[in-house]
């Protein structure tokens, strides 16, 4: 099979070559990645050719999907790889459209099977997985970050094909960009994540979860009633919020509805404290502890810090 | 607002999607039953029909909603009117259930050509049942519009329309000219709740309903144009450990619980 890849981020790009690297040598296929950086980059992370694309500039959807369509067209691949970053999942149905081919969003696996590519993905508000088919070529999917690890590197090399893309004027201006706080983006790739929930009376409380965040060097996220409803932090976790993987989730005085458990199911290790036994978040807790956030929270920091 | 027109015609494209509240679980198979559970118009197509209503209210014009389904699908259509939709149409041919992004895209396409003129097409970044955001880039392509996805404020004016965008390291503010389509984010808006007196008088607001022969469009050929085919749905159970960290006191309770996290390797 043949395989395309891009990413407007290049960890993401190094992530879905390290996949389709695997899929490529499964089905004695090849890989070519789009770029707008550097070629050295994406023949490093298991490219055999790549489309290096002059002339674009910052992402613009509509010049993006042109140049896609235009490598489609140059290297015909049976499946095209797109970072699921908002970005990506505008490019990626756009693309499709183009192409008048299928195509499936936000893929958390993605394996070929007796030729033809099948993929897992959540369904119905993240409650259910779906194991999908397609079959147009090229199937156009969106993967999203850190589904896959990025690849050691290789030594690899090949052919560089330049591509001058014809595309029209956008018709979208960007006027102002105001980039979000770092900590709140980097909710996503945080190794260790503190939340709370409604567990918490008053917005003051939640410097007890600050002191556990410190005490365990995690980054602090929430549900989404404090956040959307209440206005105490930046940015939830859950369905309609964050996505998170982090190695270590505490969730503080959160029941666990449906959305927000579907936002840390890849959590490694998930820990809740919650004082309300029969809370569906302790029965897909690895460790739960019963109890009020108000009590175990400044026992946690206590152990934690006596062990130091 | 484009030439020949002085108010500005919004479409808006709905869902109407299971409850999820409602879903259960075949506890043998794991498979989720949709059948019969009630539908609603996906939360953040609701979203974007008020954010359109806004925009009325400054602005003026009419709006219009669109959507595929069935017979129950008019149901939906009419708390969309008694929100504040001007007329509603509904896309119901039996040979178009069940058909993929591509196909639906396809179809809306000639909804839209045959409703004709229109200034702004508004959807939800989403609809919840699926999670596949596709429809509303699919439909700009289609339609050769200018998209702007993950909005969460909106205004129109100057045959413009301009907006924020909530990306995930930035919020950006931009803008295209009109006609073209919009998709929005939970944060926009939070939709009204129709009066009594609007929910009777939607009743009487213009409703159509289409097949595929008043769409010129073949059913087979449109079935062909669907390509991905779901082999199955599950809700998996959390493979979860469970297990209750008990003690005497709170801060022994604590201690176990650090103890079982150094075992597992995730704090130091």
């Amino acid at each position: 099979m043949r395989f395309l890849v891009f990413s407007e981020d290049p960890e993401v790009g190094a992530q879905l070559t390290g996949k389709a690297r695997a899929l490529a040598d499964q089905t004695d296929g090849e890989i070519t990645v789009m770029t707008t950086g550097d070629p050295a980059l994406c023949f490093k992370y298991g490219a055999d050719r790549v489309v290096r694309v002059d002339g674009l500039g910052e992402f613009a959807v509509e010049a993006y999907k042109a140049a896609a369509a235009q490598a489609v067209e140059a290297v015909t691949p049976d499946l095209v790889l797109i970072g699921a970053t908002r970005r990506g999942k505008e490019l990626a149905p756009r693309l499709a459209a183009a192409l008048r081919v299928g195509s499936m969003t936000e893929c958390t696996s993605v394996d070929v099977v007796d030729g033809r590519v099948v993929v897992e993905r959540l369904t119905y508000g993240g409650s259910t997985i779906a194991r999908e088919t397609c079959t147009s070529s090229p199937t156009v999917i969106s993967v999203p970050p850190r589904t896959y690890e990025k690849p050691e590197a290789s030594d690899r090399a090949g052919e560089v094909m330049k591509l001058k893309v014809t595309a029209p004027e956008p018709r979208v201006k960007v006027l102002e960009r105001h980039p979000k706080p770092k900590a709140s983006a980097d909710l996503e790739s945080a190794s260790i994540i503190v939340s709370a929930g409604r567990g918490f009376k008053a917005k003051e409380d939640l410097r007890l979860l600050e002191e556990l965040a410190e005490a365990l060097g995690a980054q602090m996220g929430c549900t989404r009633p404090i956040s959307a409803d209440l206005g105490w932090m930046d940015q939830w976790v859950g369905i309609s919020g964050k996505k998170v993987r982090p190695s270590l989730y505490v969730a503080c005085g959160i029941s666990g509805t449906i959305q927000h458990v579907a936002g840390i199911r890849d959590s490694q290790i998930i820990v809740s404290v919650n004082s309300d036994e029969s809370a569906g978040i302790h029965s897909i807790s690895d460790y739960s502890i019963v109890g009020d956030v108000y009590k175990v929270l400044p026992a946690l920091v206590k152990a934690l810090r006596d062990r130091a | 607002m484009i030439a020949g027109r002085k108010t500005m015609r919004q479409i808006v494209l709905l869902k109407d999607i299971p409850d999820l509240t409602e879903i259960k679980v075949d506890s043998e198979t794991r498979a989720p039953r949709v059948e019969g559970v009630k539908r609603r118009i996906s939360d953040l197509d609701k979203r974007a029909l008020e954010a359109a209503i806004r925009l009325k209210e400054t602005v003026g014009g009419e709006i219009l909603a669109l959507s595929m389904g069935d017979d129950k699908t008019r149901t939906a259509m009419l708390e969309a009117l008694a929100m504040g939709a001007d007329a509603a149409y509904v896309v119901d041919e039996p040979g178009f259930r069940g058909l993929d992004t591509n196909a639906t895209s396809i179809v809306l396409e000639a909804a839209i050509r045959k409703i004709g003129e229109y200034d702004l097409i508004v959807s939800g970044e989403m609809t919840l049942d699926s999670l596949s955001s596709q429809v509303g880039p699919r439909v700009a392509e289609l339609l050769d519009l200018p998209q702007l996805t993950y909005v969460k404020e909106v205004s129109v004016g100057g045959g413009k329309v301009k907006v924020v965008r909530d990306l995930e390291d930035a919020d950006e503010v931009a803008e295209a000219p009109l006609p073209a389509l919009i998709t929005v984010v939970r944060e926009i808006n939070e939709p009204r709740i129709p009066s009594l007196m609007n929910i009777m008088k939607a009743k009487r607001k213009p409703q159509s309903v289409w097949t595929a022969q008043d769409l010129s469009l073949d059913p087979a050929g449109v079935q062909a144009m669907s390509h991905v085919k779901v082999l199955g749905v599950t809700a998996p159970k959390m493979e979860r450990k469970q297990i209750k960290v008990e003690a005497d006191t709170v801060e022994e309770a604590a201690a176990k619980l650090v103890l079982h996290l150094v075992g597992e390797g995730v704090i130091r």
